[in-house]
């Protein structure tokens, strides 16, 4: 397996050959990755990504604070995903603790999980087609993607930076007039696939710049830790909300698209139906909500509603001890992995038995399907290289933490 | 709900099928096994990591073909001092199974895993970049995430959390 540890690229080997430096600061590549690229006229010969432009060493800073005090950190890890991130600590923090979660704050966690993959789903989708030319998908992607934060806005008061899980929970009950919007939007998002699709799908340039582009088999990804979209364009049939599930997906029903071919256009085809499976998946969420409390009967752990701390002495105390010394987890470990829009996304949570987290790990789904952009793009041109980036879907907020 | 113990008899965990195949491959590999809050942790010893790596991802019954994580655990003030964590994932049989090496803190080194799952070269450089842990016969052990001129290690639990000034 030699071939997928390549070289690292320094200084050219051939006279024939020159570095050529792109990014960090480069429209396309979606963020602030940099890669070194040693190019033969228009092909590049070999790859090289420089990352860690962004670290902001995040798990340091978990180390620090209270367990509750962390979920607003893991918001700012994968900006285009923040309830994923959310999902995933506070999922792995109740496996530390043993927390039983009532039924309408997990299918809450669900209903808003695939509205957020649709959300990430729509920046990738206008970026991308606006990496390779067509311009116009954009403007459409943010028009529903507008609509989407709008909901979080109602449900969490936030656009981007939702921070609306808590361990046991939710932070507030969703607000009159929520369901209908998202019902609304629901019905309404099918159609709008559609003109994505017509725009894109049987585009005959489209079709010349992904079918066949940066291709990769369903070995070598596996190999190098692709996930997600990646690892199925590829042929992998393997979703952790169906194969792994975690806060009640084995109660919805969807498919789980894949497809052989691995290349840009298979993984372009791969997230525009997830973009349909999504929204089927919210409508049965909003369809079968399920009435009841919307955190954990745990008041050693969850904050008492605002009624009770203001009547009864007991809920105040616990509302100061959990303020001011946050709540003790039982020493252990937990690996906790969720299936977010770019793939395996897993927290390592260690703790030592105080009310700190000894060290919180984020496996980045992002850092592990980098790794195949050099496979993707060696032998190719310069061009496809921007289409190979747009097409794993990174976020280097995620990979540099 | 009230956690069940966690189990670290070894006897007990005998029927895991990771487990199973690297006790009957060598016994000494393993020095320690724990079932805790449904996920199971193996300690392998570091002399041995590598070949216990090949062992579980050529396993015909339950192949640990994926590589999911690989990060680090500093236990400053313990000796040993670090645990070098690898998380695998069989995708065939949805099985994961958590790998551990202890290592000391005078000059943690352990043999790297890049020639089995490509995988690991990202995540052995970003432990070696956050925890100064050295990965022998890794293909370009670099920092990953700091500046190439660095000084320490931040994840280390001796390094400040504003850093040094």
């Amino acid at each position: 397996m030699a071939h997928l540890t390549p070289m690292p690229v320094l200084e050219p080997v051939e006279d024939r050959t020159m570095i050529l430096n792109m990014g960090p600061q480069h429209p396309s590549t979606h963020g602030v990755l940099r890669l070194i690229l040693e190019i033969d006229g228009e092909t590049v010969v070999r790859m090289m990504p420089d990352i860690g432009y962004l670290h902001t060493g995040i798990e340091k800073t978990c180390e620090a604070k209270f367990y509750q005090q962390v979920v607003p950190l893991t918001d700012r890890i994968d900006y285009l995903c923040p309830l994923t991130n959310n999902l995933c600590y506070c999922l792995a923090v109740e496996k530390l603790l043993g927390l039983e979660i009532p039924p309408k704050a997990q299918w809450m966690r669900v209903l808003l999980n695939e509205l957020t993959r649709i959300n990430s789903h729509l920046v990738w989708l206008g970026t991308h087609a606006l990496d390779i030319g067509a311009m116009s998908v954009f403007l459409y992607c943010f028009r529903e993607r507008e609509d989407i934060l709008r909901l979080f806005e109602m449900v969490s008061g936030q656009r981007m930076m939702t921070s609306y899980f808590r361990i046991g929970g939710l932070a507030l009950e969703p607000p009159i007039g929520f369901f209908e919007r998202a019902r609304d939007f629901a019905n309404r998002f099918p159609s709008k696939v559609d003109e994505y699709e017509n725009l894109l799908t049987g585009n005959p340039i489209w079709m010349m710049r992904t079918k066949g582009v940066a291709k990769i088999t369903a070995e070598d990804a596996l190999a190098l830790g692709a996930s997600g979209p990646t690892l199925r364009g590829s042929g992998v049939d393997f979703d952790l909300r169906r194969d792994m599930p975690y806060s009640s997906y084995e109660r919805f029903k969807f498919k789980v698209p894949t497809s052989t071919d691995g290349d840009v256009f298979a993984r372009y085809m791969c997230r525009v139906q997830e973009l349909r499976e999504s929204i089927a998946i919210v409508q049965q969420a909003l369809d079968g909500m399920p009435e009841g409390a919307i955190k954990a009967d745990a008041p050693k752990v969850v904050l008492p509603d605002r009624e009770k701390m203001k009547t009864q002495m007991e809920a105040l105390i616990y509302h100061f001890k959990i303020i001011t010394e946050g709540f003790a987890v039982p020493a252990g470990e937990v690996y906790q992995a969720v299936e977010s829009p770019r793939g395996e996304m897993g927290y390592y949570v260690v703790s030592d038995g105080t009310a700190k987290p000894y060290r919180v790990h984020m496996r980045a789904a992002c850092l592990a399907n980098l790794q195949t952009l050099p496979m993707m793009c060696e032998g190719r041109l310069i061009a496809d290289v921007v289409a190979a980036i747009g097409s794993i879907d990174i976020v280097l907020g995620e990979i540099d933490r | 709900m009230p956690l069940p113990p966690a189990i670290t008899d070894l006897e007990q965990l005998k029927s895991h099928p990771a487990i199973a195949k690297l006790l009957a491959w060598n016994p000494v590999a393993v020095e320690e096994a724990r079932f805790d809050r449904d996920e199971i942790s193996i300690y392998i010893n570091r002399d041995f990591i590598r070949q216990a790596c090949v062992l579980l991802r050529d396993n015909p019954e339950c192949p640990f073909n994926f590589l999911s994580d690989v990060s680090c655990v500093d236990w400053l003030p313990q000796e040993p001092r670090f645990e070098v964590v690898y998380h695998l994932l069989s995708i065939s049989n949805k099985e994961r199974v958590r790998l551990k090496v202890r290592l000391d803190g005078g000059s943690p080194a352990v043999d790297s895993v890049t020639s089995i799952w490509p995988a690991a070269n990202y995540f052995e450089r970003e432990v070696y970049d956050l925890f100064g842990v050295r990965f022998t016969g890794h293909p370009y052990l670099r920092r990953l995430l700091m500046p190439e001129d660095w000084e320490g290690y931040p994840l280390r639990k001796d390094y400040p959390v504003e850093g040094y000034r």
